[in-house]
């Protein structure tokens, strides 16, 4: 089979279909900006934050969960697509791919479990965590 | 390869038909919202406020194109284009009805899954963009929510590619002649719907964007056209969330009497008046309980409902 002679016609009227959308994208935003009025005003520039003036740097210092967040993303996503790949491929493998997927998913499990433990999905400050135990709340 | 698809008719009218349904979707909400909430809602403009939606595009066409000068303004002008464009590419692989669509994929659910991941980059772009604090944070929590709904969004719908044995979406819709895949992949079918919210970004999981607290979020610094790409934006994601329910577990165009068209768009319209009837009356949970449930409910659901699907799959063969 000739890949490359597939790939073009078969791919046209998605190319066709993504031209048409970046013409739509492009008529709405070059429209707006060439109908669009022109004023300016005294506090027209600032940023808003909620009338107040804005104060120190955006760049702010944000929980280190989200960090967590991004790692645990990459590695349950990379391991997720491996099962992609053997749900479509279910009956080819049998049981014996069944089985080396069942042992795939336990160590996934595994491992939410571990993360879970140490606490890596507690959003709770350590501060919030210590007063929780205090009062006796689980939550 | 279906014959009949992805012709001059197909592809203009796929693409009008799909921007003029988002839209009215702006006044459908408004009106169903309004309902439900005991008031009148937009009923001003033409017979019932149908042409709500038309003023409100004049109005955009004609505010004033704003930058910020405090903007990165490359990245933000391109961040609204994205999920504008993410969201009404990935409706060249729905499956319409035979003989209607664009284009027959044989990794249509792969394509389906990569574009709307790009449309995380739309919110993160716009906050980062911006340069304003509730920005920021809006497009942080937008960018952690979405990446972990991500995750079992995926797993969840391979019961289905498990059950048909293909990525192919025409092929699906075809093999639930016999059932539809929402009885054994009930499972898969919840935790799809719970992702698809939360990837929509949409009420109750609008965490991104809660008012509340942090105003607008990601698109507080957007005005005009750029502020309507981004809400027209949610709503393509809705009705691409809705037509892709129809195919996995629904049975995509199937059903007696009716033309397979008809079919299609009455079960995705049901499902958008779904969305819309969440966002009526579901409160909006804390963030760190949203994290929580998605990584330590929704995962292991997934994960069990895949292994679950397997064996029963397997041992029927």
């Amino acid at each position: 089979m000739n890949i490359e002679a597939t790939l073009v016609s078969d791919l046209l009227p998605l190319i066709v279909y993504f031209g048409a959308v970046l013409a739509v994208t492009g008529v709405m935003l070059g429209g707006a900006y060439f109908l669009g009025q022109r004023h300016s005003a005294k506090a027209a520039n600032e940023p808003f934050e909620s009338g107040i003036v804005p104060a120190g740097d955006v760049h702010i210092r944000f929980s280190i969960q989200f960090y967590l967040l991004a790692i645990f993303f990459v590695i349950f996503d990379m391991e997720s697509v491996f099962l992609f790949a053997w749900s479509v491929a279910l009956r080819e493998s049998g049981w014996p791919g069944f089985i080396e997927a069942l042992i795939f998913i336990g160590v996934l499990l595994a491992a939410l479990i571990y993360l879970w433990s140490i606490g890596a999905l507690d959003w709770r400050t350590r501060r919030q965590r210590i007063d929780a135990q205090k009062s006796g709340r689980r939550e | 390869m279906n014959t009949g698809l992805g012709g001059a008719m197909d592809i203009i009218g796929i693409l009008l038909s799909v921007i003029f349904v988002s839209a009215m979707l702006i006044w459908v909400e408004r009106r169903l919202l309004a309902v439900w909430q005991d008031r009148l809602g937009p009923n001003r403009v033409g017979p019932l406020g149908l042409f709500q939606v038309a003023a409100d595009m004049i109005k955009m066409f004609f505010k004033e194109d704003w930058i910020p000068p405090f903007a990165d303004k490359p990245v933000f002008v391109l961040a609204p284009t994205i999920v504008f464009i993410t969201m009404l590419t990935g409706f060249a692989v729905i499956p319409f009805a035979p003989g209607v669509g664009i284009i027959d994929f044989n990794f249509g659910l792969l394509y389906f899954l990569a574009l709307t991941s790009l449309s995380v980059y739309s919110v993160v772009l716009a906050g980062y963009a911006s340069n304003n604090k509730y920005s920021m944070l809006g497009s942080l929590r937008a960018a952690a929510q979405t990446v972990s709904y991500e995750v079992f969004m995926g797993i969840s719908i391979m019961g289905v590619v498990m059950l048909s044995g293909t990525f192919n979406l025409r092929e699906i819709v075809e093999a639930q002649r016999d059932g539809w895949f929402i009885l054994p992949q009930f499972a898969g079918f919840i935790v799809f719907l719970v992702a698809a919210v939360a990837e929509s970004r949409r009420a109750p999981f609008d965490l991104p964007e809660a008012e509340q607290e942090l105003i607008a979020g990601f698109h507080i610094e957007y005005s005009g056209m750029k502020f309507g790409m981004f809400f027209v934006g949610e709503y393509l994601g809705i009705t691409l969330s809705s037509a892709m329910i129809v195919t996995l577990f629904f049975g995509g165009w199937l059903g007696p009497w009716l033309p397979p068209l008809v079919w299609f768009c009455l079960k995705t319209a049901a499902f958008i008046l779904f969305f819309i009837l969440l966002r009526g009356s579901l409160p909006r949970p804390r963030y760190d309980q949203l994290m929580t449930f998605g990584w330590k409910a929704m995962l292991p659901v997934a994960l069990l409902n895949l292994l679950a699907t397997g064996a029963v799959a397997l041992s029927s063969a």
